[in-house]
């Protein structure tokens, strides 16, 4: 046994090395301001996390390093093959099950932190610790359950329309009510662990009912609110075991989801409410025919004709690009063009892929230098001065309706302003409505014209005409 | 570990606080074009619930704390490492020039 004075000192230089690992934490974000400096960011918080795992493991002595040291390594060869092997395009589903995972680990940790007082027999877990696990295992079996459907409906395991059956908010409500019941009766009995089980399965089922009837649309907006769920997990472990760099951690990372989840909504011009409980699409959509202006049809050799002659062009990309896997054959079509001396940059709508950022990694994947890439705000003004702007599987995201026509559904939601270049290009899969299910005067304008066909044909072909022009 | 204070708590809360207001000045700089990697670095970040997971699971005094703090580590840590090396994985793509393999 050590005395007292050192148990103290080496407490306070754990405290010090946990304070450096969480400043770590900050700085790895902080360098993510910049793609120049982020993947040394993200090395940063890796090196933080491994001293605070390591401090961690020093401080607690563990007896039996076996078992828990086969966990880790179990846990990081599952963790190095899936980061591996995902596809850019699987990233949501990826994002969601992390999100899972981290809040299923917060019901474990509060449960386990429960066993050993309960086994332990010596002493009676106070009030405080009562309600903290609560919070741990509530937050953790909600971001559990809630992102384990997320990822069902993005792996489309399962239907992806916003799932909706007679009677449901009642017993959300209900089942809210149950929650905060059982806090009242932990306080009472703190030691009663089939409270903990009803509490872990109430909160599973509220997890699953909250997601299901969101749809496939709102996805982005509900990764972005479970990654701030994942951080309220974390944050509520830090309560339960004590420790400063837990709750840090977790204050980190739900303001990042918060401040994600906030910018979703604005893109789409909804409210986080409406979001949540409104289920979007089931809304009469098949408002009137509009004057059926008819579309003019271009060819692939329409296209390479309108962008030969073109000095200044924007790409405007949405998810329709990805889905074919076009976005290398994209990035053909924009070099033979700069090698013409064309002004090449691509519009990125904040909901152009599945979530936030999205679209910026799949054609960075494909090798499309990101200083070519811009944001809404940042290109906007540029399509006044654009020849031609080519859409490639987006649709929502274009649709002038929602800047002028207040009976659109889009109506408020910031686009881009692709409409106003002197020519627009749209390649786009059939003759279908966007993911909202509007109809958009976009295509028919005057200066517009339409190739249908699969993305990743229409662009190979048009990147032939290209050439033997 | 069982004594549970409101002076801890009170301590809790204003680290909670603090660390919001400089996590959202922070988090608010970073560009739209990152916010795949943001995400999925804040996942890894969240993974510290491994820390949490390691504590439990020294003292257990039954097999069912053993088994449930195991495969709470087991998680934990598939959250830090998956999360740190895709970030990894996607911040290597982006560049300004392209790369020779393409």
């Amino acid at each position: 046994m050590m005395d007292r004075a050192f148990d103290s000192v080496s407490a306070f230089g754990f405290e010090m090395a946990f304070l450096l690992a969480a400043s770590g934490f900050f700085v790895c974000l902080k360098l993510l301001s910049s793609p120049k400096t982020a993947k040394l960011g993200n090395l940063i918080g890796s090196g933080a996390m491994l001293l605070a795992i390591v401090v961690t493991l020093i401080m607690e002595r563990p007896s039996v390093i076996m078992p828990m040291s086969v966990a880790m390594a179990l846990g990081s060869i599952a963790g190095v093959i899936s980061a591996k092997r995902v596809q850019m395009t699987a990233m949501p589903q990826m994002i969601a099950i992390f999100n899972g995972f981290g809040g299923l680990a917060s019901v474990l940790v509060a449960i386990a932190e429960i066993l050993r007082i309960y086994f332990d027999g010596t002493n009676s877990p106070s009030i405080l610790f009562s309600i903290t696990a609560w919070f741990s295992v509530a937050v953790g079996a909600i971001t559990f359950t809630g992102s384990m459907v997320a990822f069902f409906k993005l792996q489309e395991l399962m239907p992806t329309r916003p799932i909706l059956v007679r009677g449901q908010r009642l017993v959300t409500i209900l089942l809210s009510l149950a929650v905060l019941v059982l806090l009242y009766l932990l306080i009472a009995s703190p030691k009663d662990l089939g409270l903990f089980v009803a509490l872990s399965l109430v909160a599973s089922t509220l997890g699953i009912l909250l997601v299901l009837p969101i749809g496939g649309a709102d996805m982005p907006v509900v990764i972005s609110l479970l990654n701030s769920y994942s951080g309220l997990a974390a944050l509520a472990v830090g309560f339960v075991v004590k420790s400063n760099i837990l709750i840090i951690s977790g204050a980190l990372v739900g303001a990042s989801g918060v401040i994600l989840t906030r910018l979703m909504c604005h893109a789409m011009n909804r409210s986080l409410m409406n979001v949540v409980f409104g289920a979007f699409g089931g809304v009469d959509l098949v408002n009137k025919m509009q004057e059926e202006k008819p579309v003019r049809e271009f060819s692939p050799t329409d296209a390479a004709m309108l962008l030969k002659n073109a000095s200044k062009v924007i790409i405007v990309p949405g998810y329709g690009l990805a889905v074919s896997q076009a976005q290398r054959n994209l990035r053909d079509l924009a070099d033979e063009l700069k090698a013409n001396g064309v002004n090449v940059s691509y519009a990125i709508h904040p909901v152009a892929g599945r979530m936030p950022g999205h679209m910026n990694v799949l054609l960075a994947e494909a090798d499309i230098p990101y200083n070519e890439l811009f944001d809404l705000d940042e290109i906007n003004g540029e399509f006044e001065t654009a020849d031609v702007a080519v859409i490639i599987g987006a649709n929502d995201v274009v649709n002038p309706s929602a800047r002028s026509d207040k009976t659109s559904p889009l109506f408020g939601m910031p686009i881009l302003n692709a409409d106003k270049a002197k020519a627009v290009i749209v390649m786009k899969r059939g003759r279908g409505r966007g993911f909202a299910g509007v109809e958009n005067p976009l295509f028919a304008m005057d200066n517009a014209g339409v190739v249908y066909g699969d993305a990743k044909q229409s662009v190979v072909k048009t990147l032939l005409s290209l050439k033997e022009l | 570990m069982s004594e549970y204070s409101l002076s801890d708590l009170s301590i809790y809360i204003y680290v909670l606080v603090l660390a919001s207001f400089i996590g959202f000045e922070v988090i608010s700089k970073v560009p739209t074009m990152l916010h795949t990697p943001l995400m999925s670095g804040s996942n890894a970040i969240s993974g510290i619930i491994l820390l949490g997971a390691i504590v439990v699971s020294v003292g257990q005094k039954s097999v069912l704390g053993d088994v449930v703090a195991f495969v709470a580590v087991f998680f934990a840590t598939i959250n830090v490492v998956g999360g740190f090396v895709v970030t990894d994985r996607m911040l290597s793509m982006f560049r300004i020039k392209k790369g020779k393999g393409a």
